[in-house]
């Protein structure tokens, strides 16, 4: 299909909206009627088609706008985007993965021709024209990692791995839920991890390691996780708090539908060729919750998972003080009924709202 | 939660004996396409189909990383071995088709290093002619001290020294040169990495001896893959699939179960990627661990074994798998 990109802001007058396409494919994170952390990795090996799991990098209607906006965050903070010296290797490892994969999966919008070394680059939503010698960084506006991150949706933070742990050695952070890859440069698995309440003496992060270390080339994986964030920003990074973490009082039981968004992460593992690092794309999808609850599976379990989630959880992911005003909004859209298992909207076979 | 790893057809072009020991194995992709691009130090687990027994072995690339259109591999025979050696000497010829699995470098180069120092005994050889192909393309800095038997026996000894003059110091047995390694470790530069691949004697000489010297752990890599050992035949529970399997003599734990249709997640089969660790319901008898996985604790608790490389003696077995 053709995508319409659409014109619009994630700051200042917010006029990012989902059309009915995007709200369809929302990557909607809940399985069932409540929510605990588990490892939940499955192999990203397509999915559905026209679902977000169907291409190896999604591209969707909000593409050219977030480029835009991950621009601008870089002028104002360039250490967003950090690469130490030795992870220059998985950087072209990157591009040459998000190129090829792009240009097979849409090749209507991107197109990758090659000779030898040789590179020819057409990115025609950006209206990128760039021939490049692969492998030399002087043929390149920037270096090969953040060349390639200027022009794909999400984050990516890039992992060197050795000493049996993943090391945050390089990345692309601009549309992050609070965290910061200028604080987390350098760090281990476990050290980046250390603020996440509950999860370690589950156990999870010994269990997700050994995963991760063993993710091989050609068998990438993904999973699904959230947050819950006021207007739809995308850059909410602990840098810049002071400008957004106030906005989460402006919530009204008249706006709550339209200001408050459910953000997913779409988080994929990749292993890199050449360098044997890991490279983490985070790809972040919001949704007003007004649109969430057109969907009346959706709606009731939302409900349901933001009503009984542990309190620690709430407070973690920000929206403890929110909470009542938010499961007050949902439980409108609630009426008691079971709702099928999985992800999918199940739009044909759910029934409506029950008055 | 098995991460798994792909397989490639793959089409043997070429078979070149190397020397008495070695020979040398070409594989082209069976459909054209281009093969993945690795790192230096990855292994392919390759398969033999020999009779009714499917064999695994790993090897590692010795080829051009960048190389996509073809990968080779070295492969010593091992006359006392089960077979696999054996069998690649014996019967795989150019036209054969095969599968490989995707490369998993279990043996990475540290990128970070200012220096990478090689040790290499016999046919520990072959991952680092991978690694320093990917070095030399790279201008990095790497130096290879490489022990073999004698001259006729040294795979890839000359080539070697002729591509890289100054880089490559090769020891051969049979005329008592040795590398005099605490000079050697002695006089590296701050940020140096070592890298042993060879036989365990080998090894464990590396590894204790820049550890006396005071070498962070982190600098020291070694990889040495095990084959399984043959030896009696014994009987195992697997308890999550209720089944009773018995272990041939030249067959491993981990071979006996695939046989069985059970699946166990594996990477390396020798005993050193961790993968197929499995846990011990209860047992009488001893085990006989042959990995270098499981710290000496969990091999004394009897909770754990590695099937791909170790054994049991004994009455009963049982395990939750």
């Amino acid at each position: 299909m053709t995508i319409q990109f659409n014109d619009e802001t994630f700051r200042g007058d917010y006029t990012f909206k989902n059309s009915q396409w995007a709200i369809d494919r929302f990557p909607f994170p809940f399985h069932e009627d409540n929510y605990m952390y588990s490892v939940n990795m499955e192999q990203h090996q397509g999915g559905p088609e026209g679902s977000v799991y169907e291409k190896r990098f999604d591209v969707d209607e909000h593409y050219v706008s977030e480029m835009k906006d991950r621009a601008q965050v870089l002028a104002e903070d360039p250490l967003r985007c950090q690469s130490l010296p030795h992870m220059t290797l998985a950087g072209w490892d990157l591009l040459e993965l998000i190129m090829v994969s792009k240009s097979e999966d849409y090749p209507d919008l991107f197109e990758l021709h090659r000779d030898g070394n040789h590179w020819h680059w057409i990115n025609k939503p950006m209206g990128i024209d760039q021939r490049f010698t692969f492998m030399d960084e002087t043929t390149l506006p920037y270096g090969p990692m953040e060349y390639i991150t200027r022009q794909t949706q999400g984050d990516f933070a890039v992992l060197d791995q050795r000493d049996d742990n993943l090391w945050m050695d390089a990345g692309m952070v601009t549309t992050q839920a609070d965290w910061s890859l200028d604080f987390d440069i350098g760090m281990n698995f476990f050290e980046w991890h250390a603020p996440v309440p509950k999860a370690h003496e589950m156990g999870i992060f010994v269990r997700a390691l050994k995963f991760l270390l063993n993710v091989q080339q050609g068998s990438p994986a993904r999973r699904l996780n959230w947050t819950m964030t006021v207007n739809p920003l995308l850059d909410t990074s602990p840098e810049n708090y002071h400008k957004w973490g106030v906005q989460k009082t402006t919530l009204t039981p008249e706006n709550v539908g339209q200001k408050q968004h459910l953000r997913v992460e779409l988080q994929t593992f990749f292993r890199l060729p050449r360098s044997n690092a890991l490279v983490f794309p985070i790809r972040c999808y919001l949704i007003a919750l007004e649109d969430v609850v057109s969907v009346p599976k959706w709606g009731r379990r939302l409900h349901r998972v933001i009503r009984d989630l542990p309190e620690e959880l709430a407070t973690y992911k920000g929206f403890i003080d929110n909470r009542p005003l938010i499961v007050d909004y949902l439980s409108k859209f609630d009426d008691g009924l079971a709702t099928s298992p999985g992800i999918w909207p199940d739009k044909d076979s759910e029934p409506p709202l029950q008055a | 939660m098995s991460a798994g790893t792909r397989k490639i057809a793959v089409t043997v072009s070429d078979v070149v004996k190397v020397n008495e020991l070695v020979t040398r194995f070409r594989f082209v992709p069976t459909d054209g396409a281009p093969l993945p691009t690795f790192s230096g130090g990855a292994h392919v687990v390759v398969e033999m189909q020999d009779g009714d027994v499917t064999r695994l072995n790993p090897y590692s690339l010795m080829s051009d990383p960048m190389d996509q259109s073809a990968y080779t591999i070295s492969v010593r025979r091992d006359d006392e071995g089960r077979g696999g050696s054996l069998f690649m000497h014996t019967k795989v010829k150019p036209g054969d088709q095969m599968m490989i699995s995707y490369p998993v470098n279990l043996f990475a180069l540290d990128l970070r290093a200012k220096k990478h120092l090689m040790i290499a005994g016999g046919i520990g050889i072959t991952p680092f002619l991978a690694q320093i192909k990917q070095l030399a393309a790279m201008n990095g800095n790497f130096e290879l001290h490489y022990s073999c038997r004698s001259p006729a026996l040294g795979s890839y000894a000359d080539e070697l020294t002729t591509a890289h003059p100054g880089r490559v110091h090769v020891y051969f047995d049979d005329q008592k040169q040795a590398i005099d390694l605490e000079t050697l470790l002695d006089g590296q530069p701050l940020g140096t990495h070592i890298y042993v691949c060879g036989p365990k004697g080998m090894i464990n000489w590396v590894r204790d001896k820049a550890s006396a010297l005071g070498w962070p752990r982190e600098a020291v890599h070694y990889e040495e893959f095990l084959a399984p050992q043959s030896g009696k035949p014994f009987e195992v529970k697997l308890a999550v699939s209720n089944k009773v399997i018995t272990v041939g003599e030249h067959q491993s734990l981990l071979e006996a179960m695939e046989a069985a249709g059970v699946d166990a997640p594996y990477l390396c089969r020798g005993g050193a990627c961790g993968q197929c660790e499995t846990d011990v319901i209860g047992y009488d008898g001893k085990f006989i661990h042959h990995d270098h996985w499981l710290e000496d604790e969990d091999k004394a608790s009897g909770k754990k074994i590695m099937p791909c490389v170790s054994r049991f003696e004994g009455k009963t077995l049982v395990l939750d798998r």
